[in-house]
């Protein structure tokens, strides 16, 4: 278990409800994301630092660790079958991979065509890879929007094959947190979507805090 | 077992080995029927919007809009981008797994050693991950497009508490599955192994693709009828198309 050091920490910042976040986590430092206010989803994607082909694998996780839930323990595995970081400490419990991201477009499907217009993670995604100094020049687009994790949501699958969307188990100040096992690019959306329970249809501001 | 409908005229049809690759073209308005010959097959596959090709399958978008896990009919298979790929219209084997990504050359290493071209010639080891990479980048896509792929006569169950349990014998030889393409896609293939089969042996087994002229989609049709959410995902695709939304 690590301990967490007030005096320790190289980055702090709060990330408004809806708003994009990219930044680097070199290997060995630890990345903590704070719900801060509760029943927040977190959508996040990890790439390597040095080489963006190589980025986090959903499926290659899940199937790695045999589990489709993230806790305390996985191993956030690349599309490579690298270990990419590994999950510290949970207070939270359980942490999605499958449900993906919101788009304008899936918004349509899931709620009603009208529904285009409001603000969505890929929004949110596509605004930090064109606009984030942190990765290296290296131009990202579209293409590199791979299978999220969706921290502090909960997808249930049943046995039988059922797949659903319930409310958070998160509560406020419930916080995950990952040790890099490479440099890696964080893309965030703090995810804006006002449609389904992930965000309690409130969503609220998180923090992110680095430290060695 | 009944006998497979043809629709509106056969096209073409061709034998894939097992363990190989393949990709090409499958038109709006075409079904393509993969048949597993033997049983225990498994057919990993990515799908690309043809003129859009970062239009790609999503797997979350897919298992959200109809609020399952894996695939069979009535249930379509939705791009990044709020439209329909493909419809189930038929499947005699009931459960394709949509979350067991693909094998690697890791994985085959460790679980069944190596076979290079040198030693076997096309009998090597091929894995899901280079053999869809190796399609790709035939039509300008390239790893960054490797997404969470469908397996089609793969089973894997998803206990309460998360577990992930391949499910053997899913599959029995005859069983085919027909997917009624909406948009013109490119689609890649592999028939390695599933990643999670038990299997000590490396055993992939071949399938066999046929084309057929598909019927008119009617507005009663059971796929676009099956939520809401396929209904509206069709529209998307209509306007896409310029057609009509409401037909
Ligand atoms: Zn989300
Ligand atoms: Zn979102």
């Amino acid at each position: 278990m690590t301990k967490f050091d007030e005096n320790r920490i190289v980055y702090r910042e709060v990330v408004k409800a809806g708003d994009p976040w990219m930044h680097e986590v070199k290997a060995g430092q630890y990345f903590r994301i704070v719900d801060l206010e509760g029943n927040q989803a977190v959508d996040t994607l990890f790439y390597n630092a040095a080489d963006q082909a190589e980025r986090y694998s959903a499926t290659d996780t899940i199937r790695e660790q045999g589990k489709i839930y993230l806790t305390t323990g996985s191993e956030l595995m690349s599309n490579r079958g690298n270990k990419m970081l590994t999950i510290v400490d949970d207070t939270c419990g359980r942490h999605d991979t499958i449900g993906g991201a919101c788009s304008a477009e899936s918004n349509t499907v899931r709620y009603a065509i009208e529904k285009r217009h409001m603000h969505s993670c890929r929004d949110s995604f596509l605004m930090a890879l064109g606009s984030c100094s942190c990765n290296h020049g290296k131009t990202m687009k579209k293409e590199d929007l791979s299978s999220n994790i969706n921290f502090f949501m909960n997808v249930p699958v049943s046995p039988d094959g059922h797949l659903d969307f319930d409310d958070g188990i998160s509560a406020p100040g419930r916080y995950v947190e990952m040790k890099a096992d490479m440099d890696v690019l964080v893309l965030v959306s703090n995810c804006p979507q006002l449609n389904n329970p992930c965000n309690g249809y409130n969503p609220t501001p998180v923090e992110m805090i680095i430290w060695e | 077992m009944p006998e497979a409908p043809s629709y509106n005229g056969f096209v073409w049809k061709e034998l894939i080995p097992a363990g190989a690759h393949w990709s090409g073209v499958i038109r709006r308005g075409t079904v393509l029927r993969m048949t597993d010959l033997q049983g225990g097959a498994n057919v990993s596959m990515l799908i690309n919007n043809l003129e859009v090709k970062n239009e790609r399958y999503n797997m979350p978008d897919t298992l959200k809009a109809q609020k399952t896990a894996f695939l069979t009919t009535p249930n379509m298979c939705f791009s990044d981008m709020g439209r329909v790929m493909c419809s189930v219209i038929a499947d005699t084997c009931g459960w394709h797994d949509t979350i067991g990504g693909l094998s690697n050359a890791n994985m085959l290493q460790k679980k069944y050693g190596t076979k290079t071209y040198q030693e076997a010639h096309n009998d090597y080891f091929k894995n899901g991950h280079d053999s869809l990479i190796n399609e790709l980048e035939k039509w300008g896509l390239n790893e960054s497009d490797i997404m969470p792929n469908l397996n089609w006569f793969s089973k894997v169950r998803v206990e309460d508490d998360g577990s992930m349990t391949f499910v053997e014998n899913n599959s029995a030889a005859g069983d085919y599955v027909d997917l009624r393409f909406e948009m013109d896609c490119i689609v890649s293939l592999s028939t390695a192994q599933h990643p999670m089969d038990p299997s000590p042996e490396y055993n992939p087994k071949p399938v066999e693709l046929s084309v057929y002229k598909a019927m008119k989609v009617e507005q009663d049709d059971p796929c676009r009828l099956h939520r809401g959410e396929n209904e509206r995902a069709y529209y998307n695709t209509k306007v896409f198309y310029g057609e009509n939304p409401n037909d």
